[in-house]
């Protein structure tokens, strides 16, 4: 049970809730809300490890793991933004289809030795007291970058064109058609950003932070967690990142409660019966429940919602936009 | 004339769908360096090869069916239950427990008390979430989905604890199953194959079912709460209550189906430690079963057929060409990506006959049974 650690892991563990709960908040910010996280993330985990594997190149199976989710979720935007096809529907189905696929491309990666993305320290910054040792050193640069690409992805959505426009087709494309931004390209666009985001989470944990193939206990429902994360992240990147490290953080803290032999100067039950650790492992589950009950309550207080087109096909000229 | 092809043409979409899907795993297949031809061929030899197989495949189709028959009634009500899983398995515990307290107790009352269990254990674990989107606003969708984990866990607690088999506990392997039940507990087996009566009763439930949604007060009042919220409230119908009572139901099939598996099939509660040890994923199978068949109750017969098929069929392939059976979920998601997207075409079409009809409406009013009436029903659902 160290503070120091726990936060440490904490940030480490929270990048994958970040890059996949960004994502899927840029998918919504558009209107295409897509279910399919999971799936997504698990082809990515899958297509990372596997190329990094075959190229010798963690980098170049990052890339490729982005892709690849990015092309299954466009999957989900010509289902729903062509087809006009009910959104809940084809994101089950996608996760369905990215998870088959993961595991029939994936059989016989367990075990494997790919490169793997580095951990490095920041020189000066890790000479902080405290600070330094918890967000500065021995962390995957992968984590150095959703630092920085939450409060860019903020200013992006918030501060500059495009991101007014992304959220003009979220909140009212047909004001937004009238102005002329193409609807379709923009959920296009923002459909396939948030795949490969979430296919750059997946590859977060097979060749970073917990690397390795596990098949599906790869993801073991953290896309599913990122979805929940955004509702409670009211489609704010900053607050999604936030949600993202202290879940990480609370999920590492009640796992170690498992370690020491005495807790409080009792007997520790959970040392004892190793069993009662399925309890532990219910805990991120019952957390996001709580966090869903709080987010909606805050939501609804606030009269704050989702984006208003969230899961509306969009045609020109019908009523109802 | 034209309405007939219509009506024909819309309802064999899904078949379409299925062709185009199998297509695409054909594509699959191919870029794998395996023989669609052989690996189809293997897939229907183990499907529907012989008595056996076929008797496999209904076992397999008999808790997706239950699972779709619950499925078809929470998205009637707009409420998404991605909770199958966990409603199983918790159905499946509270079942098993009755069998394992009541030895001595005769067979049938067992079987009904177990089934009851099932049903109760399923409703509260889909009752959880309908309270939390009734009353909290909690997307059912989410919440669902994290039940399912809980349950996991709660499962392989039991099963490695309290539930364990006394005599796993001496062995050094301690495989997480619970001790077998009492042979007069069984649910009736048509011998020598593994097929049992639990499919019968699905099937009595999918009418039943049937008669729920379309014949009853409660029914029409859980498909006008999909249909239009604010028009029920307005039309007096208490649209929270509905809501729970609709995830209520549909977990209570769910739960059903996990207390068939262990009385009708394994005759004890088992996992492997994996999250779908215990359901063999029926729990999202289903509702892959359930919108094949048009989320209507007789239409998930044979959809849950089909992938009961696909599932079988799906071990035999992996043998006979080596390919991981997970290719049949990318299926599964495919054949429902393919359904969806058909949709398009039958809405346009609806839209036409509207604007039809309306124009003719017009121009000269017709006669009343001019109008087609089966255009003008399609047009409201």
């Amino acid at each position: 049970m160290n503070f120091e650690i726990i936060l440490h892991s904490g940030l480490a563990t929270g990048t994958i809730l970040l890059f996949a709960g960004i994502g899927a908040i840029f998918a919504e910010r558009s209107g295409i809300l897509n279910l399919g996280v999971e799936g997504m993330m698990l082809l990515g985990a899958m297509a990372g490890f596997s190329v990094s594997l075959s190229s010798g190149n963690a980098w170049v199976g990052l890339l490729v793991a982005m892709f690849a989710a990015g092309i299954l979720s466009l999957a989900h935007g010509l289902v729903t933004i062509h087809f006009q096809a009910d959104q809940v529907v084809s994101g089950l189905s996608l996760t369905f289809l990215g998870t088959g696929l993961a595991l029939v491309l994936g059989e016989g990666l367990t075990g494997q030795n790919p490169p793997l993305i580095p951990d490095v320290s920041i020189p000066l910054l890790s000479q902080i007291p405290f600070i330094g040792p918890v967000f500065f050193e021995n962390h995957s640069i992968l984590v150095f970058v959703g630092y920085l690409f939450a409060p860019l992805s903020w200013y992006y959505i918030h501060k500059t064109r495009p991101g007014m426009h992304l959220r003009a087709v979220g909140q009212k494309p047909s004001a937004a058609d009238t102005m002329g931004i193409s609807v379709y390209g923009v959920r296009y666009f923002y459909t396939f950003v948030g795949g490969c985001l979430a296919g750059l989470a997946g590859a977060t944990i097979s060749l970073s932070v917990s690397p390795g193939w596990y098949s599906s206990q790869t993801t073991s429902g953290q896309g599913w967690i990122a979805i929940a994360l955004v509702i409670f992240a009211q489609w704010n990147p900053l607050r999604a990142a936030l949600g993202g490290y202290l879940f990480g953080a609370i999920r590492r803290g009640i796992l170690d409660l498992q370690g020491p032999a005495l807790l409080f100067g009792f007997a520790n039950p959970l040392y004892v019966n190793s069993n009662l650790g399925f309890f532990l492992q219910m805990t991120p589950f019952l957390l996001t429940i709580v966090a869903l009950v709080m987010g909606s309550r805050a939501a609804a207080r606030k009269r704050l919602g989702s984006p208003a087109a969230l899961g509306v096909p969009y045609v020109r000229g019908e009523r109802g936009h | 004339m034209r309405s007939r092809l219509n009506t024909l043409f819309d309802a064999l979409l899904p078949v379409f769908a299925t062709l185009a899907a199998l297509g695409v795993g054909m594509i699959m297949l191919l870029i794998l360096r395996v023989s669609p031809l052989e690996a189809y061929g293997a897939l229907w030899e183990g499907a529907f090869g012989s008595t056996n197989a076929v008797a496999e495949t209904l076992v397999k189709a008999t808790p997706l069916l239950l699972v779709g028959l619950g499925i078809c009634i929470a998205f009637r009500a707009n409420v998404i239950n991605i909770g199958g899983e966990g409603q199983m398995i918790v159905g499946g515990i509270l079942a098993t427990q009755i069998g394992l307290t009541f030895t001595e107790a005769p067979g049938w009352l067992i079987i009904i008390l177990a089934m009851i269990a099932g049903f109760i254990g399923g409703a509260i674990w889909g009752g959880i979430p309908g309270i939390l989107k009734a009353y909290f606003r909690v997307n059912e969708i989410l919440s669902t989905v994290m039940m399912n984990a809980i349950a996991v866990q709660l499962m392989n607690y039991l099963l490695r604890g309290p539930m364990i088999d006394p005599t796993q506990l001496e062995k050094a392997s301690k495989i997480p199953q619970t001790a077998r039940l009492v042979e007069s507990f069984r649910l009736l087996r048509w011998a020598p194959t593994r097929l049992h009566i639990g499919f019968v009763i699905a099937l009595v439930l999918a009418i039943l079912v049937y008669i729920l949604l379309w014949r009853t007060t409660l029914g029409y009042r859980i498909r006008a709460v999909g249909q239009n919220p604010h028009a029920s409230r307005y039309g007096g119908i208490r649209v929270r209550r509905r809501m729970v009572t609709a995830l209520l139901l549909s977990g209570a099939f769910a739960g059903l189906a996990g207390a068939i598996q262990v009385y009708g099939v394994n005759y004890r509660m088992i996992t492997d430690g994996s999250a779908s040890g215990f359901t063999g994923a029926a729990g999202f199978n289903g509702i892959v079963a359930a919108l094949f068949g048009q989320l209507h109750p007789i239409g998930t017969i044979p959809a849950s057929i089909f992938f009961g098929a696909l599932l079988v069929g799906a071990n035999k392939m992996q043998r006979v060409v080596q390919i991981p059976s997970a290719l049949i979920t990318a299926l599964n998601g495919l054949v429902v990506v393919f359904v969806v997207s058909s949709e398009i075409w039958r809405r346009r079409r609806q839209r036409q006959r509207l604007a039809f009809a309306r124009a003719a409406e017009k121009d000269d009013a017709p006669p009343p049974s001019e109008i087609n009436p089966s255009a003008e029903e399609a047009s409201t659902s």
